[in-house]
Formats: C-alpha cells, sequence, structure tokens
C-alpha cells in the first residue's frame, strides 16, 4: 500500500491558532488592500466596449499594434498577448455613434497596411447597460450561495459550523480577488464564475472536516478529549484524503490552465488560487474559528440521560 | 453483505448502455448540406420540388450523398464544402424567392440513432462560430407609438359620432383631448369608453377646462410590453429567414431583451443591417396641384405637408411630390404583401388589410373620392413615395398597388419589405459577438485536450495509489464522463467552452468522492475491521461525508444558474448536471463494481487498497 501521509500521532494544528490566525488576516488585509487601491481590472463584460481578437500568421509586434491603434483615437485602448506571440487582443472603449462591426474594420484595415497577414477571429461589443447588471447578479449570487450554505450547514450541523465555513470561504474569495487586483488580470464574466464555483468548493473541504468532528464527538473512545484535541484528530484524519482530492482536483485545473488556452486562462487561474487556499482556509481557519466561536460536545451531541443505578 | 440485489446491477448495465447509445453521435462528425425551407406559406416542400432540385442538381453535374426530407424541411448532403457552396447557388436558383435556401452541417448520425432521439450536443457559438446579438427594445417608444395610434383613434371615434373636439396631446404617458364643455366631455366618455374600454378615461370638468385624459392601467402597459417585445420577435425571425440561416436562435431575455444567435453567419454588416430595418408602409394623401408642387420645390412647402421623393424615378414623371403629414394607415394593419401582375401583365403589389385597416381605409377612399393618395414606404426614417394612385372607387380591403412601370424585381422587393413587417419598437444592440469558424473548432480542441490529459492524470494517479479500487475509481470516472455527455446530449443543452471546463472541473471534484470513499476503507482496514466489512463501513461512512459535500456545491450551482447569464449560465448547467451524475457513478457505480470484484469471494484476506 502507497501511502504518502501516514500519520501516527495527530497534529496539534489547533495549538497554531495564533500564528495562523495572524497569518490570515495579513494576507486577507493585503488583498483587502489591494482590491481597495489597485481595483480589479474588469473585463468588457462588465465595462462595456469592444474587443477584438486577432490572429497573425507570424509574431506580431505588440508596440507596433498599439501604436497604429492609437492612430485611430479612440481613447483608451488595451493592446495585449493573449497566450501565444500570435494572438493578440485589442480592447476599445464604447464609441457613441460606431458600430462594434465599423470599429474592428478600421482597426483591421489600420493594422492590414503593415502586416497583410492579420485575420479576426474574435469581435466582442458589449454595450454599457449590461455592466452593471451583471456586478448586481454577481453579487446577488454571492449572498444567496452564503445564506444557501450557513442554512444547509446550520440545520446539518450547527451554526457555529455554518458561520465559520463561510468565514472562511470569503476568506478565500477575498484573497482571489486580490490576486486578480495585485497582478491586474483581467476579471471576466468566466473569472466570476470561476470565484463562485471556488465558494462551493472549498466549503465542501470544510465540510469534510467538520464531519469528521461531529463523528468525533459521538465516539465513545473521544469522550475524554478535549475539543482541541478533537479538532485536531479530525484534521489529521482528513489530511491524506484533503491533499489527494486538492492534488487530483488540481491536476484537472492546470490542465486547463496550461492547454486550454486563452479562453480558459481567466477561469483555471481563479480556480488555481482558489483550490490551494481553500485546503489553507478549511483547515487552518474554519477550524479555529469554530473553537473560537465556543463549539463544545454539548453543542453536537444530545445530552444522554444516564440512567442512575440504584444503589443498595 | 457486498452484494448488490440484482435489480441493481440491471439499472448499471441500462444506464450504460442508454449513456452510450445517446453520447455515441457525438462522434459521428458532421458533413455540409443545404437546408430548404419555405419562405411564406403558399409554398410547398413536395416530392415535386424535390425532384425539380434534384434534376436541377443534376444539370450542374451535382450529386447531393443523401436527400433528407423532413417535417417541414428538405435537406441534401454534400461530399464537400465546394460542392455545398455550388449547390446551394443552383437551389436557390432553381427554386425562387418563395424558398429559403441555407447551408449547414448535418451530423453524421446513422438513421437507427436517429430513430431513437440521439443527438449530438448543441454546440454553442463559441464552439461553432456565428454572431450573437443581445437587443434592447426600447420600451418609451414602444408606448409612444401606441399612444400615437390612440390619438388617432380618439379623433376617428369622435369624428364618426360627429361630436366636436380641441387639440389632441400626446403626453409622456397619456393622451388628453380637448372639448368645449361638460356636456360634450360626457358625451365623448361614454363613446370613448365604449370604443376603448382598455383604457382608464379620466374626464375633468373644472374651472374651464374640460377634457378627457386616456391613459394605460399597469397591468394594459405591461401587456402592451409583452406584446411589443412579441411583435419584435416574429418581425426578427421573418428578417432572419431572409438572411437563410440554418438554425437561428431568437429568444426574449428578461423583460426587454432580444437574443439573436445566427450561427455560421460571419458577416456580421449584412446581418445588422437585416435586422435593424424598420421598413414600413404608409398611405398618406398627395397634394397633385403642379403648381403647389412647383411652389414646395422652389422651397415653400405648405404647412402640414411635405415634399417626398418618388421611388425609381422614370422619365416624364415628377420627381417629387406633395404629401400630407398625417399617417392614415400603417403596415401595421397589412396582413399580406405580394407581388402580383395586373391583367396587362404589369406587376403589381397586392395588398389585404386586417379588418381595422380596411375600415380605415373605406372610410378614406369614400370621403377622397377622385383625389390622390400616395403609398409611402419609411425605411430608415425617410420616406418614399412608390405610388400616388388617384381613388376612383371605394376600396376594401384588398386591392393592387401600381408602380407605374415597377419591375418585377422591385415588386418582390418592396413587398418583402412591407411584408417582413415592423418593428413594434425600436431597439438597440448592447451586445455583439462574432466568432470565427476557426475559433470554434479551435476551442473544442483545447477544451478536449485539457479535459483528456487532466482525466488520464488523475486516472493514472488513481490506479498507482489505491490499485484495484484506484482501478474502479478511474473507471467510475470515466463512466461519469460517459453519463454526463449523454444527458447533454439527450437534454441538447447547449454545450459552450465554459461548459466544457465544467465538464473538466466536474471530474476533478468527482474523484473527490471516490477518495474520500478509499481512504475510508483503508481506514477502516487499519482499524483492524475484516475486509468486507471495511468496504461496507466504509462505503456507509463516506456517503454522509459526500452528501453533505455535494450538497454544499449544489446550492453555489443553482445560484450560478439562477443568476448567471452568458458564460456562466453555460458553466452552471454543466456543473449542476456533473454534480449530479458524480454522485451516481462515483457511490453507486463504484460500490457496484467493488461488489463484483469483492462481493462474492470466498475468503477475502485483504483488500488492495
Amino acid at each position: 500500500m502507497i501511502e504518502f501521509f501516514h500519520i501516527k500521532r495527530d497534529i496539534p494544528f489547533m495549538s497554531y491558532g495564533k500564528l495562523t490566525t495572524a497569518i490570515s488576516l495579513i494576507t486577507f488585509v493585503l488583498a483587502v488592500f489591494f482590491l481597495v487601491f489597485k481595483g480589479l481590472n474588469f473585463g468588457v463584460e462588465f465595462t462595456g466596449g469592444t474587443v477584438i481578437e486577432l490572429r497573425y500568421e507570424q509574431p506580431a509586434d505588440l508596440q507596433k499594434i498599439r501604436v497604429q491603434v492609437d492612430t485611430l483615437k479612440y481613447g483608451e485602448s488595451q493592446v495585449q498577448a493573449m497566450g501565444t506571440t500570435r494572438d493578440v487582443m485589442v480592447r476599445l472603449p464604447n464609441i457613441k455613434g460606431k458600430t462594434s462591426a465599423q470599429l474592428s474594420d478600421q482597426v483591421l484595415q489600420v493594422l492590414k497596411q503593415s502586416r497583410p497577414d492579420v485575420k479576426v477571429m474574435k469581435v466582442e461589443f458589449i454595450g454599457p447597460s449590461v455592466g452593471e447588471e451583471l456586478v448586481s447578479h454577481g453579487l446577488t449570487a454571492l449572498t444567496l450561495v452564503c445564506l444557501g450554505i450557513i442554512i444547509y450547514l446550520a440545520i446539518r450541523f450547527e451554526w457555529r459550523f455554518a458561520v465559520s465555513a463561510v468565514i472562511a470561504n470569503m476568506h478565500d474569495v477575498v484573497i482571489i480577488l486580490g490576486c486578480f487586483a495585485f497582478f491586474q488580470w483581467e476579471f471576466s464574466l468566466a473569472v466570476l464564475a470561476g470565484v463562485l464555483a471556488v465558494l462551493g468548493y472549498s466549503v465542501n473541504e470544510s465540510v469534510v472536516v467538520f464531519d469528521r468532528i461531529r463523528e468525533n464527538f459521538h465516539k465513545p473512545n473521544m469522550r475524554g478529549k478535549s475539543v482541541p484535541e478533537i479538532i485536531d484528530n479530525a484534521i489529521t484524519a482528513t489530511m491524506s484524503r484533503t491533499i489527494i482530492t486538492h492534488a487530483s482536483t488540481e491536476a484537472m485545473v492546470l490542465s486547463m490552465l496550461i492547454f486550454g488556452g486563452a479562453a480558459l486562462h481567466g477561469f483555471s487561474m481563479a480556480l488555481t488560487i482558489g483550490i490551494v487556499f481553500g485546503i489553507y482556509s478549511s483547515v487552518l481557519v474554519a477550524s479555529p474559528l469554530l473553537l473560537m466561536l465556543g463549539v463544545s460536545r454539548d453543542n453536537m451531541v444530545k445530552p444522554e440521560v444516564i440512567k442512575e443505578e440504584a444503589v443498595v | 453483505m457486498n452484494r448488490y440485489p440484482w435489480w441493481k446491477y440491471t439499472i448499471m448495465a441500462v444506464a450504460l448502455v442508454v449513456s452510450l447509445i445517446y453520447t455515441i453521435p457525438n462522434f459521428y462528425g458532421e458533413s455540409p448540406a443545404v437546408q430548404i425551407s419555405v419562405a411564406r406559406s403558399s409554398a410547398k416542400l413536395d416530392e415535386a420540388v424535390r425532384s425539380h432540385v434534384v434534376a436541377e442538381l443534376g444539370k450542374a453535374g451535382i450529386v447531393p450523398a443523401a436527400v433528407l426530407p423532413g417535417a417541414d424541411t428538405l435537406k441534401f448532403r454534400f461530399k464537400d464544402v465546394e460542392q455545398q457552396i455550388r449547390a446551394k447557388d443552383v437551389i436557390q436558383h432553381a427554386l425562387g424567392e418563395d424558398y429559403i435556401v441555407a447551408l449547414n452541417l448535418l451530423s453524421n448520425t446513422p438513421d437507427w440513432l436517429e430513430k431513437l432521439g440521439a443527438k449530438p450536443m448543441f454546440l454553442g457559438l463559441d464552439l461553432r462560430g456565428g454572431v450573437h446579438f443581445l437587443l434592447e427594445v426600447d420600451m418609451k417608444a414602444a408606448v409612444d407609438k401606441q399612444l400615437q395610434k390612440i390619438g388617432s383613434s380618439i379623433r376617428r371615434e369622435l369624428k364618426d359620432k360627429k361630436i366636436r373636439y380641441g387639440r389632441v396631446v400626446v403626453d409622456r404617458d397619456s393622451v388628453s383631448v380637448q372639448l368645449r364643455d361638460a356636456e360634450t366631455v360626457d358625451a365623448a366618455l361614454a363613446v370613448l369608453k365604449k370604443a376603448m374600454p382598455d383604457l382608464q378615461l379620466t374626464p375633468v370638468k373644472a374651472d374651464g377646462v374640460f377634457r378627457i385624459t386616456a391613459a394605460y392601467s399597469q397591468q394594459a402597459l405591461s401587456q402592451l410590453k409583452n406584446d411589443a417585445v412579441a411583435q419584435n420577435i416574429t418581425t426578427l425571425h421573418n428578417r432572419v429567414n431572409e438572411l437563410g440561416v440554418a438554425e437561428p436562435i431568437i429568444q426574449q431575455q428578461g423583460e426587454g431583451r432580444i437574443v439573436v444567435q445566427l450561427p455560421g453567419v460571419q458577416d456580421t454588416a449584412k446581418a445588422k443591417d437585416i435586422l435593424g430595418r424598420t421598413a414600413s408602409l404608409e398611405v398618406r394623401m398627395a397634394d397633385m396641384d403642379p403648381g403647389r408642387i412647383m411652389g414646395a420645390q422652389n422651397g415653400e412647402v405648405p404647412a402640414g405637408y411635405e415634399l417626398l421623393p418618388m421611388a425609381g424615378v422614370r422619365q416624364g414623371q415628377v420627381e417629387s411630390i406633395l404629401i400630407k403629414k398625417e399617417v392614415e394607415l400603417t403596415g401595421d394593419n397589412i396582413v399580406k404583401a405580394e407581388p402580383r401582375f395586373d391583367q396587362n401583365n404589369n406587376p403589381v403589389i397586392g395588398i389585404e388589410l386586417d379588418s381595422l385597416g380596411a375600415s380605415i381605409f373605406r372610410d378614406l377612399t369614400r370621403e377622397n373620392l377622385g383625389k390622390y393618395m400616395a403609398i409611402v414606404l419609411v425605411e430608415k426614417g425617410k420616406g418614399e413615395v412608390i405610388t400616388s394612385p388617384r381613388i376612383n372607387s371605394e376600396l376594401g380591403g384588398s386591392f393592387v398597388i401600381e408602380g407605374g412601370g415597377m419591375t418585377v424585381k422591385e415588386a418582390s422587393d418592396i413587398s418583402l419589405l412591407v411584408r417582413a413587417g415592423s418593428l413594434a419598437a425600436p431597439m438597440n444592440i448592447v451586445e455583439e459577438r462574432t466568432i470565427g469558424p476557426s475559433l470554434g473548432k479551435e476551442n473544442i480542441q483545447k477544451g478536449f485536450n485539457s479535459t483528456l490529459y487532466g482525466f488520464l492524470a488523475i486516472a493514472i494517479f488513481m490506479m498507482i495509489y489505491y490499485r484495484v479500487f484506484g482501478v474502479v475509481s478511474a473507471i467510475a470516472l470515466g463512466v461519469n464522463v460517459l453519463f454526463l455527455l449523454a444527458l447533454l446530449s439527450m437534454l441538447q443543452a447547449t454545450l459552450t467552452l465554459p461548459g466544457i471546463a465544467a465538464i473538466a472541473l466536474a471530474l476533478g471534484m468527482a474523484i473527490d468522492s471516490n477518495v474520500l470513499i478509499n481512504e475510508r476503507v483503508r481506514e477502516e482496514v487499519r482499524n483492524g475491521m475484516s475486509p468486507q466489512m471495511a468496504i461496507s463501513e466504509g462505503y456507509r461512512h463516506a456517503f454522509a461525508t459526500i452528501l453533505d459535500s455535494n450538497v454544499t456545491t449544489l446550492i453555489a450551482g443553482i445560484a450560478l444558474l439562477m443568476f448567471g447569464s452568458g458564460a456562466v449560465r453555460g458553466f452552471a448547467v454543466v456543473h449542476c448536471l456533473g454534480i449530479l451524475t458524480s454522485m451516481f457513478s462515483a457511490v453507486f457505480f463504484s460500490r457496484g463494481l467493488i461488489n463484483l470484484v469483492y462481493g462474492y469471494r470466498r475468503r477475502v484476506t485483504s483488500l488492495a487498497v
């Protein structure tokens, strides 16, 4: 039997509580800092505008394209490579009185003058009103996911579990967003889908640990143990599964990141970060939180009526 | 204890066979085809048309690979794209404009599979290429247009009943008519109440102001908006048919938006031109007095009139005509418009009106005998006079427009424009996407590759790490893909690139269930349980955890489905389905396989886990 993680003794995770809380707080604060001061680089779905994806036969010279696009004087335009040196994305703001077809034609014309080997792969135009709706829908979805999870976990476990799971996972979401803000990666609709998927996935992780904690509370041979010991045991017991599962999911997501091309890049990037932090947060954030909220055996085990033996 | 009753194995076998049948069509590929459908109800797609087309194709030296008659379409399959494009021209030429001839791709699925309803997955635009538009209906304009109509109905009703009225004013959301005194207000109110029962009429009789205000009730207003969207969708359907797109999607999205997806179309400019066209026909009165026309041409246009150019001016004709601004009748009342020939074999346009239109038109022609009317075609806000005939007799709901030397082509163009209808309200394009066909293919390839490599990595790892249990897990994972693909093909849900990503993610997450089970079985073995007990206890304990974790993931999935649009929705559909199939394959199916491996052995000393 191959075993990567044969851990004989329980690892005292809970005694690291202060350290992990400090780490979490620092990363969290940093993420919020970048979100506030750098902001997200919202994709065209949110801001409105026109995106033109071009393909060259030979590697393209981005600097030259930038200069050429600027000669059209469309305002703040962006030119960037998409995965390969031959794929280029040009992003233009909304311009009154010009349709995206006209825009893409003009851009293509200008670029063709110096490089006839360019062709348009995709044009995308989003009007200004759509974006606001997306943001509000995205936030609604986020709130709903949190509420749904809190309610389900509160019913299946107890409110302390529900609250700590959701806090731990919001922490993941904020860190993903922080990364996107820090690197100024484009935050598109697909990334939003990825972030929300992480929320569900990462809660799943906390649930596995919680399940073990609940089971341990019920176990007769755990009766003498303190709450931190019980939690440590639960985490240690599920450790092997945690790592293997996450490694498998991560393998899939990395495969998407590597082979999926530009269209899947943002999505798989959000998931890659989300899964890494998902392990950390569910083990080292959710469980200490649970302890802080004062979970005890009585919360989970209904007090049994002890039959007193008759004293003769 | 580790044996399934026979019916559980039967479920496994049946599920496997059914999914295989429904997944197979996806691997047959597609071949180029030409699809014929009728452009109007009078044309028929019968045996005669079919043999005519085959004969014409034969003359051109093209032999279709297959002829597939459908319920309301006729499809011809061809060997290659070159033949397909040539054949389209030949067929279009042979059949004329009564038929829509479109290029299409047909699945090569064998007949017996298609009879079972097994079809390949429906690919979204990002995978097959094409144009996507999101149009927003201008509701304010829709309401405005209706109020204008109410204004003219009020005028007509009051005139009919000989009630004198003053100015009719159209406000933002109501129409009001000025009246002389309290009696006329009462009389007019009675008349209008009868004529327009669905309007809220408010009389004002105070301080010397006498008027009636007509407004829509909230309910009528929302009905009106729904109707506007519905009418625009119908109109768009008619126009898209002109484009010859094989499988267009035109759907309402939200309250006032319409999605139009045209797979395979690359020419956005043309598509937009046709979608955005707002041609309508108007009947107005004309002034043919040569002196006044001359005066108008010199810049003295009388009040209430405008000078409009004649369409297709020929020799000896006037170039422009004085037309009254007031519109007597609009294209909305036209039921039918088609090119015909009169007794002298000159092309004319036959028009049929609905009952309201017929009654308006009868009154108009009766009152204006001997005068001239004009048929004006308004396209993109510019009017053009098609013809300005003298009214010689009272006309009813069916009449012909003579164009004074109109060609056959012109007659059919104009009737097509009129028939394609006008929009209930103008629309703005708020979202537009063009995806090249090669990009679509590339997206499929990349999505497929990343799923495949990820799957292989996981499967190989599982097999090495968990041995027999790992092999079972890998098989269960493979079965999960199969179920998911079969389900998507059965539901004909649209598969997009985010959908493919969701398939990949579903696999990455589904393996969690198997890892949980395998780890649990290991643990039970470690705790000293007998192998058979370890299997059953391992599965039992793991199931509670698997259920909890899948439900929470599903909650996130459903929220995405409810609030997502576009890319997010495409992801969410597959994500939710993937969670459901993974519960089935990872728990039920893998247990069945484990039972088959271990459950029937006399003595199991150890588990290969």
